[in-house]
């Protein structure tokens, strides 16, 4: 599968400038040959959008102005973009939208919402309540947002959806300065989808965005790291970039030939477990 | 500083700050900078960045001495244009502030400074509109968080790249982008009167109190930690009152809330908003 990582900046709140630089870089991943192209998290409207959130919002439908153009450009090529979604009752939710063929294969809400330190999305945004993986011409994959995989059940939950490739986006504001190279924000998501991949023996596929808004900056380093953990391609902290790697899907199978992790999971044990631990009487049940 | 927990990798802040500068100027159709070099590190930082950002040829930096302003302000801040090859321009502020001084005799330092760190600013403001550029911010972190600044005078700016910068890191960074010596090793000074220094204002040194802030701000300790890792009570708690009586200087004045939608409270919106 040939993939491009579509690390963007973005005007906060012009959804029409935003949708003119998707096409432009779809044409770009199309001439290249690419299968799929990954846009970032609200790659259509900017991050902070605070009081924008109800005017920026989008249906993912042939009716819609702004889809309209993706859906039928996504006959040549699929594609994942970030959106504000708006449901039927009027709720907004941070969204991803796999589109393919001309059609929306799959739509997910962002279920954690940051609302703590430099984050106020529990404010503006509603919660998602589902994680699934779905099925694409290139086999099971699994779309979760930015503080999704910040927390490890959501990844975990779409590999025993059957998810083989997770395809994560994040619109990650860069912090943590200190004499490293990298920033702390910066290397903990590394971290992070270097352990997904390492001990769910899947791709890990993950497009974060640059630029600035206001004093914040998104620090980018867009990454695809393969079943044995390994790093396939690695896009530049703080510019923009098209960032095209080649995924060999037959790792899949080396690599759970070697490390039968998926084969071994005990499934049946972890959901007896979790619901002696959610269920019982004296559980700290939570949310 | 290699060991130090405020050491900071100088080629990734370069690459924030400067790409903050360039945006934030950009996306609001300007191209141009406006910096008050007053010779010291601060201002000289902010200049080096911005030159960095946009080129050396959009940024003007503006002198604005007094008359009692020492003279090695004045050379320090010609050894930057030279350096670094911006634009330059010498505004005295000496009869502007005269003509308020002279309306009370018996006018305390703190007012004559604040007169003349006000002065500074509507000069300041004056060229950004004549240069077509913004006004960049000199504040570091240290000062802010201890409000040692007048406000709407040196702290008044468009945008502020070194605003997250202790002054420890100042001087670090400085060093790395070529700040000339002479200006990193100086004592600070706001040079509002003779031979006043920043430290023996303060009563305390930066890099004590930079230790000390990056426990209380950056790590979150409390009071009786920040005693166990070895601070003296007495200072911590001056700090700490010192930051909290200054927040005024940090904030926009709150607005009375009467309507159902408020500048400040829930009328939302970044700067940036729709660019």
């Amino acid at each position: 599968m040939k993939l491009a990582l579509a690390q963007i900046n973005t005007k906060l709140g012009d959804v029409d400038a935003n949708l003119e630089k998707h096409l432009n870089l779809i044409g770009d991943a199309v001439a290249h040959g690419s299968d799929l192209i990954l846009f970032p998290e609200l790659s259509l409207t900017g991050y902070t959008l605070q009081d924008l959130t109800p005017s920026v919002s989008h249906r993912p439908t042939t009716k819609d102005p702004i889809f309209a153009p993706l859906l039928e450009a996504s006959k040549e090529i699929d594609m994942v973009v970030g959106f504000v979604d708006e449901d039927a009752r009027h709720r907004f939710y941070i969204a991803d939208a796999y589109l393919s063929e001309g059609k929306v294969l799959h739509v997910h809400h962002k279920v954690y919402l940051p609302t703590y330190g430099l984050f106020d999305e529990g404010r503006f945004f509603a919660w998602g309540d589902s994680i699934r993986a779905f099925d694409t011409r290139f086999g099971r994959v699994g779309m979760l947002i930015c503080e999704d995989f910040w927390h490890m059940s959501p990844p975990y939950l779409l590999w025993l959806d059957g998810a083989d490739i997770l395809l994560l986006t994040s619109a990650s504001p860069g912090r943590g300065l200190n004499d490293d190279d990298r920033l702390t924000s910066a290397r903990w998501v590394e971290h992070t989808n270097q352990a997904y991949a390492s001990l769910f023996t899947n791709f890990v596929i993950h497009s974060n965005r640059v630029g600035y808004e206001d004093g914040l900056n998104f620090w980018g380093g867009s990454t695809v790291y393969d079943p044995n953990g390994k790093l396939l391609v690695k896009a530049p902290y703080h510019e923009e970039a098209l960032t095209f790697a080649e995924l060999d899907l037959n790792q899949l199978h080396r690599t759970r030939a070697r490390l039968p992790l998926l084969r071994d999971e005990r499934t049946a044990l972890v959901q007896r477990e979790l619901g002696r631990i959610l269920g019982g009487g004296d559980a700290h049940s939570g949310r | 500083m290699k060991n130090s927990k405020l050491s900071i990798n100088t080629d990734l802040a370069r690459k924030i700050l400067t790409g903050f500068i360039k945006s934030e100027l950009e996306r609001v159709g300007f191209s141009r900078a406006v910096i008050g070099l007053s010779g010291g590190i601060d201002s000289a930082l902010s200049c080096a960045l911005a030159a960095e950002a946009i080129g050396a040829e959009n940024v003007l930096a503006v002198r604005m001495p007094y008359k009692e302003s020492s003279q090695d302000s004045l050379d320090h801040a010609e050894l930057m244009i030279e350096k670094f090859g911006v634009k330059s321009l010498t505004i005295p502020i000496t009869k502007m502030a005269d003509s308020l001084i002279a309306l009370d005799p018996e006018m305390s330092k703190t007012r004559k400074g604040n007169i003349m760190a006000r002065c500074r600013m509507i000069a300041l403001y004056d060229q950004s509109e004549a240069f077509g550029g913004l006004v960049i911010g000199t504040s570091n972190k240290t000062e802010i968080l201890l409000g040692y600044s007048t406000i709407f005078g040196d702290s008044a700016s468009a945008i502020n790249p070194i605003g997250d910068l202790y002054k420890t890191q100042v001087r670090q960074l400085s060093r790395a982008i070529g700040v000339p010596n002479e200006i990193v090793d100086k004592a600070p000074s706001a040079d509002l009167w003779a031979n006043q220094t920043d430290e023996d204002e303060l009563g305390f040194t930066y890099a004590e109190v930079d230790k000390l802030f990056y426990l209380l701000i950056d790590q979150r300790y409390r009071l009786n930690e920040l005693v166990e890792a070895g601070f003296d009570e007495d200072f911590v708690r001056r700090v700490m009152k010192r930051v909290r009586q200054n927040q005024f200087k940090r904030m926009m004045p709150p607005i009375a809330k009467v309507s159902n939608r408020t500048i400040g409270y829930d009328f939302l919106y970044l700067r940036d908003w729709g660019t």
